[in-house]
């Protein structure tokens, strides 16, 4: 049972020595927004990968997570290591409220995506014309740069502090999959009616996924205010991140424990190659080419590897180990 | 002006801007009701079909009005093919599968055009693109006035096409029940091709008639495709007639909200709006169907 953990270990561990290999900002920048990426992706993963509840909207969370984080220091003078958690548990907030609200109403499949892709816009909206999350001009977290103030000089120790963040989803995942509630998620994904009548309480289970869910990609949020140190409405609750965090669990494996995280390296590293290949045989930055690559991808996925690329990887295996 | 004049003319912009509504939700709504689906590229077709004008109007010199039946006819070949060798294919038949491609297929088309056009905010240049009919005191945009009737004459041919044509009584047929449609001789596949393609080719008809008086970006479709679910939810999945109520509805609650919220919170309105219907009744004021 234990051993289910050690390829979790290993894969931290080699994303933990990456920054030894390099000193320049732009590469570690990068990797900290991949990894920003990839946590957020693996809430997404729990409640659409395990739960099968696709979700259209997680901006919702990821800007609440972010504008949390940011407005907590800002207006409140709180310390960011306090502001962190509490950030998490606001996203979490909104997300079990969503979750009560179109899960009692029985939405699922387009429904659910639609309401959650209304609900992120809704609060899109909103924090672009209040004056209290600084409308839209945004919010601007102030330099300071002390390790109390979970601003440092160095950009590894912010790297490692994301990584330890995706490090402890990836547990957090296996040890849910290996949980009961685990099970029972996969169930209500599998087959809702089936699952009740075998007294599965599909609501609380989707109830709990929904926050959990939430709750992650809102740490990811708080994470990017503290990186970016700036906010706005787009950025927040613009739909890329709703769009990436679903792409990255889809492209890697769906319902996986290493699906997002390898989704979202996979997915940000081909799109900054793009983006550099073209702008150096265009001579200029080509707006958006990274997100037609990434269009491609997912169409792909669908169609030649429902389970991701860790579901061919598998398959490749197991031809190899086929006997000649 | 006096306040009523104020009221009167957001309503009756609201209504013109609620009938091409209307059109673009004609087409989502005709898509879920045959495929069961939501076709979530229906935002970034609109987008491509008003940049097909611009670049009509702008490189060929040819009037929005006049290139219409053409580019209704180049859109209706697209999403046909599109459904055909694309969406039917890749996703195995499954739903979720189908919202993911039309996914990917909305960022690569509002992606590719932004790569090609960038994100400059284009328009064109019409004699009558200012041109005003008095009602009263109210001044009424001629454009606006030809989008209004245009939308009715397109709901009208659609519900012509269902309701008189063979490929119309297959269309039903699919809708209804496509194992018994299949058993008895009508191409499904085709049918789902022909469903889409008349999706993509009421964008085209909204896009000629909405260039004269708007604008274009690459993101513009969002602002659509947004108010379009909006609408189809409201008037029930499917509904035609649910459609056209809905659209004007929409407006003039856009527009309304707009006049009494101010231009940023104007949106919020509709979503709001969007998000009660689906959670009290996401079966639309008008759909039958669970």
């Amino acid at each position: 049972m234990r051993s289910s953990y050690l390829p979790i270990a290993i894969a931290v561990a080699v994303l933990a020595v990456l920054p030894l290999g390099t000193s320049s900002n732009t590469t570690l920048n990068f990797l900290s927004f991949a990894l920003i990426v990839a946590l957020a992706a693996q809430g997404w993963n729990i409640l659409g990968g395990y739960g099968g509840q696709f979700s259209f909207g997680h901006a919702a969370f990821f800007g609440t997570g972010a504008y949390g984080m940011a407005l907590l220091q800002v207006r409140f003078g709180i310390n960011p290591w306090l502001a962190l958690p509490l950030a998490t548990l606001m996203g979490a907030a909104v997300g079990a409220a969503i979750g009560a609200l179109s899960f009692r109403a029985r939405l699922r499949g387009s429904y659910f995506a639609l309401v959650t892709l209304a609900f992120a816009e809704v609060f899109r909206i909103l924090a672009n014309a209040w004056g209290f999350t600084g409308g839209a001009a945004g919010v601007l977290v102030p330099l300071r740069i002390e390790a109390a103030n979970m601003q440092f000089a160095d950009r590894a120790t912010f790297y490692w502090l994301v990584l330890a963040c995706v490090a402890a989803g990836l547990v957090l995942t296996q040890a849910m999959a290996r949980a009961r509630f685990g099970a029972w998620l996969v169930a209500v994904r599998e087959n809702e009616e089936a699952a009740r009548a075998l007294g599965v309480d599909s609501l609380a289970v989707k109830l709990r996924a929904i926050t959990l869910s939430s709750g992650i990609t809102a740490l990811a949020g708080g994470l990017y205010a503290q990186k970016f140190l700036y906010l706005d409405a787009g950025i927040a609750y613009g739909s890329w991140i709703s769009v990436e965090a679903l792409l990255a669990p889809i492209i890697g494996g769906l319902g996986t424990v290493f699906g997002p995280l390898v989704g979202a390296l996979v997915l940000l590293g081909l799109g900054e190659a793009t983006k550099i290949a073209l702008g150096h045989a265009l001579g200029g930055a080509v707006p958006g080419v990274d997100l037609v690559v990434f269009g491609v991808l997912l169409i792909l996925c669908v169609a030649f590897a429902p389970r991701g690329l860790l579901g061919l990887g598998a398959n490749v295996r197991r031809l190899l180990r086929r006997p000649v | 002006m006096l306040p009523l004049d104020i009221f009167l003319s957001a309503m009756a912009n609201g209504l013109m801007m609620g009938a091409v509504y209307a059109l673009v939700a004609l087409g989502l709504t005709l898509v879920y009701g045959v495929l069961h689906i939501i076709n979530f590229a229906h935002g970034a077709t609109l987008t491509a079909a008003m940049y097909a004008v611009y670049v009509a109007h702008a490189a060929l010199g040819v009037d929005p009005y006049l290139a219409l039946p053409g580019l209704a006819a180049i859109f209706f070949a697209l999403g046909y093919m599109v459904q055909r060798w694309v969406i039917g294919p890749a996703s195995h038949g499954d739903d979720s599968n189908i919202l993911l491609v039309t996914l990917g297929l909305s960022i690569i088309m509002e992606n590719a055009l932004l790569a090609g056009f960038r994100s400059d905010t284009r328009s064109i240049d019409v004699p009558y693109g200012f041109s005003v009919v008095e009602v009263g005191n109210l001044f009424l945009s001629t454009p606006k006035l030809v989008a209004f009737a245009g939308s009715f004459v397109v709901a009208a041919l659609l519900w012509l096409l269902l309701a008189r044509t063979d490929t119309g009584r297959a269309i039903r047929a699919v809708a209804k029940e496509k194992t018994g449609a299949a058993l008895v001789g009508v191409r499904v596949e085709h049918i789902y091709a022909v469903t889409f393609g008349l999706g993509a080719a009421c964008l085209a008809v909204a896009a000629c008639l909405l260039m004269p008086t708007f604008l274009v970006n690459p993101r513009i479709g969002n602002a659509f495709v947004l108010v379009a679910f909006t609408i189809v939810v409201l008037g029930g999945m499917g509904s035609i007639p649910g459609a056209l109520i809905g659209g004007l509805f929409v407006g003039v609650v856009e527009s309304l909200s707009g006049l009494y919220l101010g231009e940023s919170l104007g949106q919020i309105g509709i979503f709001l709006i969007f998000i009660l219907v689906l959670l009290a009744r996401p079966t639309g004021l008008f759909g039958a169907r669970a």
